[in-house]
């Protein structure tokens, strides 16, 4: 039987020193519910575990002076949820990450772990995307930043470089009048994978749309930015013809497959139909409701 | 949840009808109870199975050497270990007949489908096991395969058995059931209106979440312990006894507490493997599938392919019907023809039926039996044909059933003559219950459309052979011990019972299941018969020790057994001798019990019969995103003749989770395959049974009409409530979308695609 190393370093050095020494070799472990699946089912074999959770950078979340948030990759879904301020300021940011895995896996899943997991169904990631989330990483060549949507690759790949180590997220400040909101469809109502994920950010401003990005996910090999549909909606007071527009332009953008989870058709259509609900909600939102 | 049953039993019974705790319920909530895959022996070593990578293959050669030659190896086992049933002459234990069984634990000739157990190991962990199993070398002569009924069934079909012919020639066909009355075509030409239609439905798992998992134990004097989780702890004994050649009295067979079975624990797996490997290897062995296992090569029942076809005149009096039923069997025969052959239109006084089954064999494993066997799915066809004819006849739907529903001296199809029946009664509960009757806004928001639908069902429910043993303790307590293990609540139901007779307090009764060296043999937990049989043997055993208990008091007393009464738990003399002496308590007669005669106690061995149907009606409420195509349940009410509830909370979950299942099936449950005839769902993630979350609390309307051919008037429950949920919902759905749905499940990309093809 192979042996495994574990290793929880205090110091992000440390991790990445140790993470970049095993060459591949090893996996970073966040909440582990994604990881820990995998060794169970002979996926994943690593010969090192570098456990993140003691450093505290990874762990934290903090309000910036310029009313932005900065989340540790290892915060997991229950202490956001337990933040004071996160959810009002960013609710679909929220809601997506509480979806990630199920009730029971809350308080380990993570946002970070999600995104290095790289399935193109992971819930957090569009609403990330939407929200114009940048993230820090950190290798052994010092930290470099990358938006969300650069990180996935292909299912369960990532464009990191050897020996690199997602950090946190950092959400930008939000003007007066945004809203954002995720939505997924799933057959069921809960402990379920996305056929289709779509996350939406908006500010309004009197009325008029002045900033709209959208993020989709579970119809493409990566969870995808679609700039069309965001375009489609700036400028607009999100009139029918506008929300058409976004929701063709997400249609657009599907590349989806045919699987046990959905068809082709279903998913595409699927995705007008999201992004026409979530966008509601979001502007509701942005315009001082829930 | 239902006021008049509990009323009934309040007034007539201390315990029968009464919410006691359950026995197992403190052990299972606090993680104590011991389900198979608990037991740890000293020496134990694991086994694990290798299993085809094709869905049909001819084995050439299996090279174990490599496996054996493995540190930590113990044992290897192929099917040459196994006994071999030729197939020239079949050996049935109950309906499992053993030329299938030797061939469905083990592959003999050919693997037949993606998952067929080709070897199995022994080692002295689960990775050495692995390890091993990657170590053995099959030859295989890879065959072209076949999935889906349609395909199976076509004459240039891949033959998966060359020794089946169908009309002379080679077949996947395995066998036909019939069931006639009267004259259908002369019937059909009566009928004012006919309605036919073709329904499909896919395979179901049982979806219990115990995995199957055992551990033997074969010793040196050639004794055999098996400690497994099963439906029956006599099947389990039989059948290793016949599938390794081992005396059934050299085995004995102790049942763990389940996890769940529904059917699928009716047959076995592992055990036989795991003796084998035990006897070669000289340790206890233990094996416990892993959920891909479950799912890839247990139950599950059969997908099918019915047409069904009912003419009516304009009054609604139904005069003939016509089922043709194709059920996969899996790899090997075996399908449950008898559920939608008989069952299907057994609910209705239908003077002309020709209902026929075909068992059609393909590249999957093979079917299990799974709760009301074939019967949802033949209903699934009857009840959305009902509820189309009701339509066109311009009849309310239960007014249909109610005009055609059968009666006492009506003759089923099947062959049965019925006596009491009651079924309807449950079509009258759910036409004056309140949800019939409310109102529902079918469009309440835009872009949502919502539907009632109803259906009803049969199942034959069944008696057969039970043990019970009744023992007073030196300490004036009571034991009882059962043969059937407890997947409804009959611990709880039986503890009721001998309180309730013994006229003591319900907390002094201990219910345990035996094992097959502790209690005459009992037949499978299977049927909806357990609670119905072991009552009754419970109830005679009881009453044997109450004449104990009579007789040793009149002794005490020296007056004449017939002069003594047994109530509230004490012996009192009665008639002449009224008054004379105190009254004997449970207690004290236990404590003079060895100088009065001796240990007290008594044991009933029976087959015992009066297992009348059951028959359900139930009504459904559904809404539909028609966007995203989800179809949510509101609202669902069950009502069924349950003859009497031993125990109401017990019978309200057997009906709220033969619902729940139903659910599964209607909207979101299929064993979807690629194009390799590999399964591409084997795990809850992906093979969608509902959640709590995804359905409402189900509302059981229990009718108490007691079964006169019981003692306390039970009837089975278990199987009923399944039956009708899958018309129900689909019929449900229709009166929401104005679209029928012929195929299972109503998943979200076919509700999406019926209505933009609408």
């Amino acid at each position: 039987m192979a042996e495994i190393r574990y290793l929880a370093p205090r110091t992000l050095d440390e991790a990445v020193g140790a993470f970049a020494a095993a060459q591949g070799a090893a996996r970073i472990l966040a909440g582990g519910t994604d990881l820990l699946v995998q060794m169970r089912n002979g996926l994943a074999k690593p010969g090192l575990i570098v456990d993140i959770k003691k450093i505290a950078e990874m762990t934290e979340i903090a309000e910036l002076p310029d009313g932005g948030f900065r989340i540790g990759a290892a915060v997991s879904g229950a202490m956001l949820a337990e933040h004071p301020r996160f959810g009002q300021v960013w609710p679909g940011v929220l809601e997506a990450v509480n979806l990630i895995g199920s009730k029971q896996v809350q308080g380990r899943a993570s946002p970070g772990g999600n995104l290095c997991n790289a399935s193109p169904a992971g819930d957090s990631v569009p609403a990330m995307i939407a929200a114009g989330a940048v993230v820090t990483v950190q290798g052994p060549e010092g930290r470099r930043q990358m938006p969300v949507e650069a990180v996935p690759a292909g299912p369960g790949r990532t464009n990191l470089r050897p020996g690199e180590i997602v950090v946190g997220f950092t959400l930008p400040p939000r003007p007066a009048g945004s809203g954002d909101a995720y939505l997924r469809m799933i057959p069921r109502t809960e402990m379920d994978i996305a056929v289709v994920g779509l996350g939406v950010s908006l500010t309004l401003a009197g009325g008029t749309v002045t900033h709209a990005r959208v993020g989709l996910g579970a119809v493409a090999p990566t969870v995808l930015l679609v700039e069309e549909a965001g375009n489609a909606l700036l400028g607009s007071r999100l009139e029918e013809a506008a929300l058409d527009a976004a929701a063709a332009a997400c249609r657009a953008a599907c590349r989806p497959i045919n699987d046990k989870r959905g068809t082709i058709a279903y998913r595409t259509k699927v995705a007008g139909v999201l992004l026409k609900r979530a966008v509601a909600i979001a502007a509701q939102r942005a315009q001082g409701g829930n | 949840m239902n006021v008049i049953s509990d009323k009934l039993h309040v007034e007539n019974n201390k315990w029968i009808g009464t919410r006691t705790i359950r026995p197992d319920g403190a052990d299972k909530v606090t993680g104590r109870a011991c389900y198979a895959a608990d037991n740890v022996m000293p020496g134990m070593i694991w086994g694990k199975v290798l299993r085809s990578p094709h869905a049909h293959a001819r084995i050439r050669s299996i090279d174990t050497s490599k496996a054996e030659a493995l540190p930590g190896v113990k044992a290897v086992v192929t099917a040459r270990d196994i006994v071999d049933f030729p197939l020239d002459k079949s050996v049935m234990l109950g309906i499992q007949d053993m030329r299938w069984m030797c061939r469905n634990v083990m592959a003999r000739e050919k693997a037949l489908f993606h998952g067929h157990p080709v070897a199995a190991v022994a080692a002295i962990n689960e990775e050495v096991a692995a390890e091993a199993c990657r170590l053995i070398e099959v030859d295989y002569e890879v065959l072209p395969h076949v999935i889906e009924i349609e395909d199976a069934i076509r004459p240039d079909a891949p033959i998966l058995h060359d020794f089946l012919t169908f009309e002379d020639k080679p077949s996947n066909i395995a066998g036909r059931m019939e069931a006639k009355l009267g004259d259908v075509e002369a019937g059909f030409a009566q009928a004012d209106v006919i309605v036919e239609r073709t329904f499909r439905t896919r395979p179901v798992h049982q979806g219990y979440i115990e995995p199957q998992a055992c551990t033997v134990s074969y010793a040196a004097d050639g004794r055999a312990t098996i400690w497994s989780s099963s439906q029956g702890q006599f099947m389990v004994r039989a059948m290793t006894s016949l599938l390794t050649g081992v005396p059934q009295s050299n085995i004995k067979a102790i049942p763990a507490e389940i996890g769940g079975g529904f059917g699928a624990k009716t047959i076995i797996y592992l055990e036989p493997v795991a003796l084998l490997l035990s006897k070669k290897s000289g340790r206890p062995v233990k094996m416990v599938m892993t959920r891909d296992e479950v799912m890839r090569a247990t139950g599950p029942t059969s997908g099918s392919l019915s047409t069904v076809r009912i003419g009516a005149r304009r009054d609604g009096t139904i005069v003939a019907a016509q089922g043709t039923f194709y059920l996969q069997a899996g790899c090997l025969p075996g399908s449950p023809l008898r559920g939608p052959v008989g069952c299907s239109f057994a609910p209705y006084e239908i003077p002309n039926v020709l209902s026929v089954g075909y068992d059609v064999v393909s590249n999957r494993s093979k079917v299990a039996a799974y709760r009301a066997p074939g019967a949802p799915l033949g209903a699934y066809a009857t009840e959305s044909v009902l509820d189309e004819l009701a339509g066109k006849l311009g009849i309310d739907p239960l007014e249909l059933r109610l005009k055609n529903s059968a009666k006492p001296g009506s003759k089923a199809a099947y062959g049965a003559t019925f006596g009491k029946v009651t079924f309807e009664e449950t079509i009258e509960a759910i036409r004056t219950h309140e949800h019939y009757r409310a109102p529902l806004d079918k469009t309440p928001r835009p872009g949502v459309k919502r539907g009632r639908g109803v259906a009803s069902g049969f199942w034959y429910n069944a008696g057969g052979e039970s043990s019970a043993q009744v023992n007073i303790t030196e300490d004036g307590n009571v034991l009882v011990t059962t043969g059937h293990p407890d997947v409804g609540g009959s611990r709880a139901s039986i503890a009721n019972v001998t309180a309730e007779l013994l006229g003591i307090e319900h907390g002094r009764v201990s219910v345990q299941i035996g094992d097959t060296s502790s209690i005459g043999f009992s037949n499978l937990t299977g049927g909806s018969r357990v609670t119905f049989a072991s009552a009754m043997v419970v109830t005679q055993s009881t009453e044997k020790v109450i004449t104990q208990l009579r007789e040793r008091a009149a002794r005490i007393w020296k007056i004449d057994p017939e002069a003594v009464t047994w109530e509230n738990g004490e012996a009192r003399p009665a008639g002449p001798n009224a008054g004379q002496f105190p009254p004997l308590t449970l207690t004290e007669l236990a404590a003079k019990a060895n100088e009065m005669g001796g240990p007290i106690g008594a044991g009933v061995q029976l087959n015992t019969t009066g297992a009348d149907p059951g028959f359900a009606t139930h009504v459904v409420d559904v809404e539909v995103d028609v966007d995203l195509g989800i179809i949510r349940v509101l609202r669902y009410t069950a009502a069924q003749d349950v003859g009497r509830a031993l125990h109401p909370s017990y019978v309200e979950g057997q009906i709220q989770g033969g619902v729940v299942q139903g659910i599964g099936w209607a909207l979101s449950e299929e064993y979807l395959y690629d194009r390799q005839g590999r399964l591409d769902n084997a795990s809850f993630l992906d093979y969608r049974m509902p959640v709590c979350s995804d359905v409402p609390m189900i509302e059981p309307v229990m009718l108490e009409i007691p079964n006169p051919k019981h003692p306390q008037g039970v009837r089975g429950v278990g199987e009923a409530p399944i039956v009708p949920p899958l018309a129900a919902i689909a019929n449900a759905v229709h009166d929401a979308l104005g679209i029928r749905f012929t195929s299972l499940p109503m998943s979200p990309p076919k509700v999406v695609e019926a209505l933009e093809g609408a």
